[in-house]
């Protein structure tokens, strides 16, 4: 059972990674167009390198 | 208003949009700029979009938002809104300037963060403790159950104290008011499960609910947000609308002309109408020669004529030639205002809808913790007086009877039916239009403008030589009047080529005049034109000796047959009720198979005649596009406008049909009736799933595993039930 004392630090401590991740997402408004995001892939004029100037808002 | 920013049917477009370049221009001195763009719906739109724009000078960049059809552009501070409409347009895409201050997008943005964050904490505790209280429930014991209930605790009650601001909140509100609502039971159950389950954690106790909490907060803001999300896609529609209004007047004083709000011009000022533009206030006409189009306040399709001495209202459109206007009548007394006022009555005599979930919800909020209270008193009586033991099986019957899939189930049901009417076209500004829409059995539709385009097409080209359908191209082209413009679209539309007609000159209020090998030809009225009316009105054209006469008739509004036929088969009631002429409403009648018609109607008497069905028993969508419809829009059961419609009558409608095709209204009623039943369904689910575990949780035997299984299946059926809307 001593494993737990590790494990489950482990466990919360990646669970807030991801948790942070999603702060970090949602401040970065990436849930502000889901319907413009999932057609944008379809999209080929900036696959070779990223575009320059990227509004962030 | 919209037409002063669209390209305006005007003689010389340059002098019409300036007004509304003036007042845009103002409005732009920041750098960034918002318009709406309500017809792009593909990635190729996107990228058609941001490439050009990206290319255009002065502008840093531009970002598309599709999920809200806008455009929010980053551009250097001399570039106004209307350079990016005018280059938007050139690409076919219909733009609309917005007031981002109006539309104070930052602030719904925030809201919807906020409980974005308070939902991803909650899934996240949620997880972390499930994981603990699976090993409980696996048969973990003694030190090691009470460490992992111990570990529960401590993520779920700084989650509980977050997630459920939302809940508290609006349980306090509510009882500050004097009222129960749903959040006054949930905030209950939230703060007394936490409270015993952190009790029984350190007393060493066999259950702790600390999962079941978590996953009800859970669950509950999922509802809310989805909830959010449709109110706050309606709100932003509302505030477009709001936005687009742009009140300004040309006022002439002492030969100057100064642009000013329409709400500072006084009764006896001069105010310069531009041809295209927007009458904005009531009065008579002291010079000038023009027609105006009326079919906006009247329901009339074609134009009239208008000379020195006419009385015009505000919001009828000018289309010849420049008017100057004596105010008899600005602002509230406007007859524009006095239809706001009217609309604003009808609006306010529109009985309360109490939705499905009002009455669910009103119904249960006092069971919850009546319930719990009853279990509590009978298990003392039983028990004798074991404290620790009633207040466990209360807080099980508490945490079982709270209404997880309850709060799903109107939500869903509403995020997934507007998402596909949205597909198809249709903007719900309302959440509970859709119920409403369930119990329609008449439908009164609106003629111009609605069932046709509103717009005249030529219906007799073929009687004619080609050579004079050359010559009419050439005059027609030189005109912006409806007639004119829509003339030149068909013969265009044939390949024909213009003759070669030199002088082309305009004669404000009567047509084109030009010569055509020697000739002096004209496209115009009949009188100008030297000829005789005919019945049906249209154009003339004179070569010389002979003259011709152009017929015209409205094009039906695409789709407006398929409509009708499938309201019919769907067993409703079909009115058509317009403001036109009784000859033009019986053969729009006939031709679309509609039983019952009238015609001549005023505003007034098309809200009464709503009222009046309403009055005998039926329910009443009312479709309708005009100012003369507002009141009537607004006094129906439930309201549908297309997007030519005019502000006014989109701000009174609880549903926007952003094509042009209006076939989909029928897919709307039937969605509406789909969507109830799904409604209705869910509540028997979740009823359903009380019934069982409800009596389980009264004798005590549910433990925390039962309340998460409970709270989790009939949650997720309501959700599945909600995408099975077809």
């Amino acid at each position: 059972m001593e494993v737990l004392a590790i494990l489950i630090p482990v466990s919360l401590f990646l669970g807030g990674v991801g948790l942070v991740a999603f702060f970090w997402t949602l401040k970065k408004g990436q849930y502000d167009d889901p319907e413009g995001d999932s057609r944008r892939i379809l999209d080929t004029s900036w696959d070779d390198r990223p575009k320059p100037t990227r509004r962030e808002d | 208003m919209t037409s002063a920013l669209r390209p305006p049917p005007s003689a010389c477009p340059g002098c019409a949009v300036a007004p509304a370049a003036a007042g845009l221009a103002e409005a732009a001195a920041g750098a960034r700029l918002l318009l709406s763009l309500p017809t792009i719906h593909c990635a190729g739109c996107i990228s058609t979009i941001e490439r050009d724009l990206d290319a255009a000078p002065g502008v840093r960049s531009a970002r598309v938002n599709l999920t809200l059809k806008r455009v929010s552009v980053d551009a250097e501070p001399d570039i106004s809104a209307a350079d990016i409409i005018a280059r938007l347009e050139r690409l076919g895409y219909e733009a609309h300037e917005l007031d981002p201050g109006v539309l104070s997008m930052t602030e719904t943005d925030l809201q919807g963060r906020d409980l974005l964050m308070r939902l991803g904490v909650a899934g996240f505790a949620m997880m972390n403790i499930m994981l603990l209280s699976v090993a409980v429930w696996a048969g973990a014991a003694d030190a090691t159950r009470d460490m992992f209930h111990l570990i529960s605790a401590l993520i779920a009650i700084p989650t509980v104290a977050f997630s459920g601001q939302p809940f508290f909140r609006s349980a306090v509100r509510a009882l500050a008011a004097g009222r129960l609502n749903m959040d006054g039971p949930i905030a209950l159950a939230l703060i007394l499960t936490v409270a015993i389950s952190l009790y029984e954690t350190l007393q060493s106790g066999q259950h702790a609910y600390f999962e079941a909490v978590v996953m009800l907060t859970f669950f509950l803001l999922i509802g809310r947000y989805l909830d959010y999300r449709a109110r706050a896609l309606a709100r932003s529609a509302a505030q477009e609308l709001a936005a687009l209004e742009v009140p300004r007047a040309v006022r002439l004083r002492d030969g100057a002309e100064t642009t000013v709000p329409v709400a500072e011009l006084a009764v006896g000022d001069l105010v310069l109408v531009r041809p295209g533009g927007r009458v904005p206030v009531d009065g008579v006409v002291a010079a000038g020669r023009s027609e105006v189009d009326r079919s906006l306040l009247t329901g009339e399709t074609l134009p009239v004529v208008t000379a020195e001495g006419a009385h015009v209202s505000a919001g009828e459109v000018n289309l010849t030639g420049p008017l100057t206007v004596r105010v008899t009548a600005a602002g509230r007394d406007s007859s524009l205002h006095r239809m706001a006022d009217l609309v604003a009555a009808a609006e306010s005599a529109r009985t309360r809808y109490t939705t499905l979930a009002d009455r669910a919800a009103r119904a249960y909020a006092p069971t919850i913790p009546l319930l719990s209270l009853g279990a509590f008193v009978a298990w003392m009586w039983i028990s004798g007086g074991d404290l620790r033991l009633s207040v466990n099986i209360a807080i099980a019957t508490l945490i079982i009877t709270c209404p997880c899939a309850l709060g799903l189930a109107v939500p869903a049901v509403v995020t997934a039916a507007s998402g596909k009417l949205f597909r198809k076209g249709l903007l719900i500004k309302d959440g509970t239009a859709l119920e409403r829409l369930a119990e329609v059995d008449t439908v009164v539709f609106d003629k111009t403008g609605t069932l046709t385009m509103g717009t005249p097409v030529p219906d007799n080209l073929d009687d004619h030589p080609v050579e004079a359908l050359q010559v009419a191209l050439a005059l027609a082209e030189g005109s912006g009047h409806p007639l004119a413009l829509a003339l030149a679209r068909a013969l265009r539309g044939r390949g024909l080529q213009p003759a070669v007609v030199d002088d082309l000159r305009e004669a404000p209020g009567y047509g084109v005049q030009g010569v055509w090998r020697g000739r002096t030809v004209r496209l115009g009225r009949a009188g100008w034109v030297g000829t005789t009316h005919a019945a049906t009105t249209g154009a003339y054209l004179s070569l010389g000796e002979e003259t011709h006469s152009f017929t015209f008739t409205d094009a039906l509004r695409p789709g407006a047959e398929a409509l009708v036929r499938d309201l019919k088969a769907q067993a409703k009631d079909v009115w058509l009720i317009s403001g036109d002429v009784s000859a033009a409403v019986e053969a729009m009648a006939r031709r679309l198979g509609i039983d019952h018609w009238q015609a001549n109607a005023l505003p007034a008497e098309k809200a009464a005649k709503v009222a009046a069905l309403q009055a005998a028993g039926h329910r009443v969508l009312m479709v309708g596009d005009g100012l003369n419809d507002t009141v009537a829009l607004s006094s129906a059961h439930v309201s549908i406008s297309p997007a030519s419609a005019l502000d006014a009558a989109r701000a009174a409608s609880d549903i926007v049909l952003l094509g042009r095709d209006i076939a989909p209204v029928a897919d709307a009623v039937r969605m509406g009736g789909l969507s109830s039943r799904r409604i209705r369904e869910n509540f028997w689910q979740s009823g359903l799933y009380n019934a069982v575990f409800v009596p389980i949780a009264l004798v005590g035997l549910c433990t925390p595993l039962w309340a998460a299984l409970a709270m989790s299946v009939s949650s997720i059926t309501v959700s599945l039930n909600a995408l099975r809307l077809k």
